[in-house]
């Protein structure tokens, strides 16, 4: 019986790019094994973000085109206008998509695009030293919010989910995270739902992944995913928005 | 409106553009309305669905570059189209399509400007399409019609060189030549179909995945890919550089002028010719890139060039860099063209200087 298996979209010449312990490694070979399963590689353009998140195609041997920072959304729109027939997926940090990028995201839900957008939250920008993003949590102290996140300076932060999950052209919006193995396995099934609905032409699929950034939050991977349990779930709580298959 | 194929019509230079992209076969077409342009997107809206093409009303003018990025990233023919401070908005997009090699079309139609300045035609955004908004070193092809014929003419040919070169290239038009109507022929698309197979996205099959990307880590690399992307810039000054001479010869002061500014620049110094005043014309039709080559001869033989522009004075520094020596601006800051009297009295306050 085989036990492991590197999935087939993966580069011969991969390049692990990720800081030891961060959750974007498991997300990238979830959304690995997915295209593997439902045999998408072939039929696949890929978008690639600004942030931790544009090195997906250093992983994924697919073809693969990086948007500006914000712009994977309008890009893919592009693209999957272009080419109907084509399977196409961006893969974003909370940055990305819902700060300077919300409005080309949610303008695309908002059109129903036939397109599935992977979301990393990991509640700081990761790439640039761990700032304050949209998804930083009340309190959390990031490079940018020394004293903590408070709403008279910063605001709150946004449940990105909640409001994919309230447009009209969303076919499915779930959040998960990967904290546990359990948790992995639902999260598989989500990105696997969000695909589907784009294969079925039903309009625009998201999956907001909770994730950890060991590095920026200064914890082990461990104690990371225990605040992933702790302190984000009570806030962004996973499960699934909206499925439109019923 | 009716797609126009095969007759002669009066029209609007809008809407030769809409039908002329159509008819050059734009496969995509992704905008936000602003005047002085709307009609293009007004006119693409509904041919487009009819034709079973692509249509996107983006939510702003950054969504509607980054769209064509993604339907040109997979060798279709996709443009936008917009005007002056929404332009603006689409630097971002083009400092990346041009890094990415891609064949975007982008029709921008100046109004008056900065800021949201007003409707009235204007040439203020030669240094937005010339030498770019957007960061790092590069270069858009951009094609200045003077005619609403040429606006049809030249869109055909927008949509060929930013494939034959896949470089991003503007049509640059003003508020005037958008707005007026006058005859315009449609021919069929005149230029060769472009093979694209060697780099289009259209999914890894039994090939290696293909990265249409501009991150660049390593300063090495980077250094390499600049100098290559700058022997393409000088492939197309020496392939592509267009421009028209009128009465140059013989002439003591040449106008050089772009655009609807030069239709009064023909006029005037057809009367300064009647008065005895050997003035000629020289119109670059492509602003980059500029005919400066061509300048430059000209200046060696002792003419003398005035730069006729709707601004406070912007191609009359590529001017000067062409012809090494000071050169005359008549201009006016934004509206309507000034009128061949007023450019012929500061001709003859020029020629009274000597």
């Amino acid at each position: 019986m085989q036990v492991f298996k590197i999935p087939e979209v993966f580069r011969e010449d991969m390049k692990y790019t990720f800081c030891p312990g961060c959750d974007h490694g498991v997300a990238v070979r979830l959304v690995a094994e997915v295209l593997d399963e439902l045999g998408l590689k072939e039929d696949t353009i890929a978008v690639a973000s600004v942030g931790c998140s544009v090195t997906i195609y250093d992983f994924l041997n697919l073809d693969t085109i990086e948007a500006p920072h914000g712009r994977a959304l309008a890009v893919a729109t592009g693209v999957k206008r272009a080419k109907p027939d084509k399977f196409v997926f961006t893969y974003q940090g909370d940055g990305d998509f819902a700060s300077i990028g919300l409005a080309e995201s949610m303008h695309s839900a908002l059109r129903g695009e036939n397109l599935t957008a992977i979301c990393i939250n990991n509640t700081t920008y990761g790439m640039t030293g761990g700032q304050l993003g949209p998804t930083t949590l009340m309190g959390q102290v990031t490079t940018t919010s020394p004293m903590g996140r408070n709403a008279e300076y910063y605001g709150y932060p946004i449940k990105i989910t909640e409001h994919v999950a309230l447009c009209d052209g969303t076919a499915y919006a779930a959040r998960v995270s990967l904290d546990t193995v359990a948790n992995i396995k639902k999260a598989k099934e989500a990105i696997k739902s969000a695909f589907d609905v784009q294969l079925k032409g039903l309009g625009f699929g998201f999956v907001e992944i909770l994730s950890t950034c060991p590095t920026n939050w200064r914890m082990t991977p461990e104690k990371a995913h225990e605040r992933v349990r702790n302190e984000m779930m009570p806030v962004f709580k996973p499960g699934v928005y909206k499925d439109i298959r019923g | 409106m009716e797609l126009v194929t095969d007759k002669k019509i009066l029209t609007k230079g809008n809407y030769a553009i809409a039908n002329a992209a159509v008819m050059a076969g734009c496969e995509c077409y992704f905008g936000y309305p602003i005047t002085p342009q709307s009609e293009i997107g007004e006119f693409m809206s509904g041919k487009m669905q009819e034709l079973k093409r692509a249509y996107v009303s983006a939510e702003s003018e950054l969504a509607a570059i980054n769209m064509v990025i993604g339907a040109c990233s997979t060798g279709k023919k996709a443009m936008t189209s917009s005007s002056s401070c929404a332009v603006a908005l689409m630097q971002e997009g083009l400092s990346y399509a041009a890094s990415d090699e891609l064949p975007v079309v982008l029709v921008s139609v100046m109004r008056g400007g900065p800021g949201l300045g007003n409707i009235y035609p204007s040439q203020g955004d030669y240094f937005q399409a010339t030498k770019g908004g957007g960061d790092g070193d590069y270069k858009l092809i951009v094609l200045a019609p003077s005619t609403v014929q040429e606006c049809a003419d030249l869109t055909y040919k927008a949509f060929y060189l930013a494939h034959k070169y896949k470089n991003p290239t503007v049509l640059l038009a003003d508020g005037m030549l958008g707005q007026m109507m006058e005859p315009v022929v449609f021919k069929d698309y005149p230029y060769p179909k472009v093979d694209n197979s060697s780099w289009a996205l259209d999914g890894a099959n039994n090939r290696d995945g293909r990265i249409i990307r501009s991150y660049a880590p390593s300063a090495h690399n980077q250094c390499e890919f600049l100098q290559k992307l700058h022997q393409k810039y000088k492939l197309i000054e020496e392939n592509e550089t267009e421009w028209e001479e009128i009465g140059t010869d013989d002439a003591d002061v040449i106008l050089v002028s772009f655009g609807s500014t030069a239709r009064n620049a023909k006029i005037a110094a057809k009367m300064c010719r009647e008065k005895g005043l050997k003035v000629g014309v020289l119109r670059p039709i492509t602003l980059f890139p500029f005919p400066s080559k061509r300048l430059s001869e000209l200046s060696k033989q002792g003419k003398k060039f005035i730069s006729v522009e709707v601004n406070m004075g912007q191609m009359i520094n590529d001017v000067k860099l062409a012809v090494k020596d000071d050169v005359k601006l008549i201009n006016k800051p934004v509206g309507i063209p000034p009128a061949p009297v007023e450019i012929v009295k500061q001709i003859e306050e020029y020629y009274a200087s000597f």
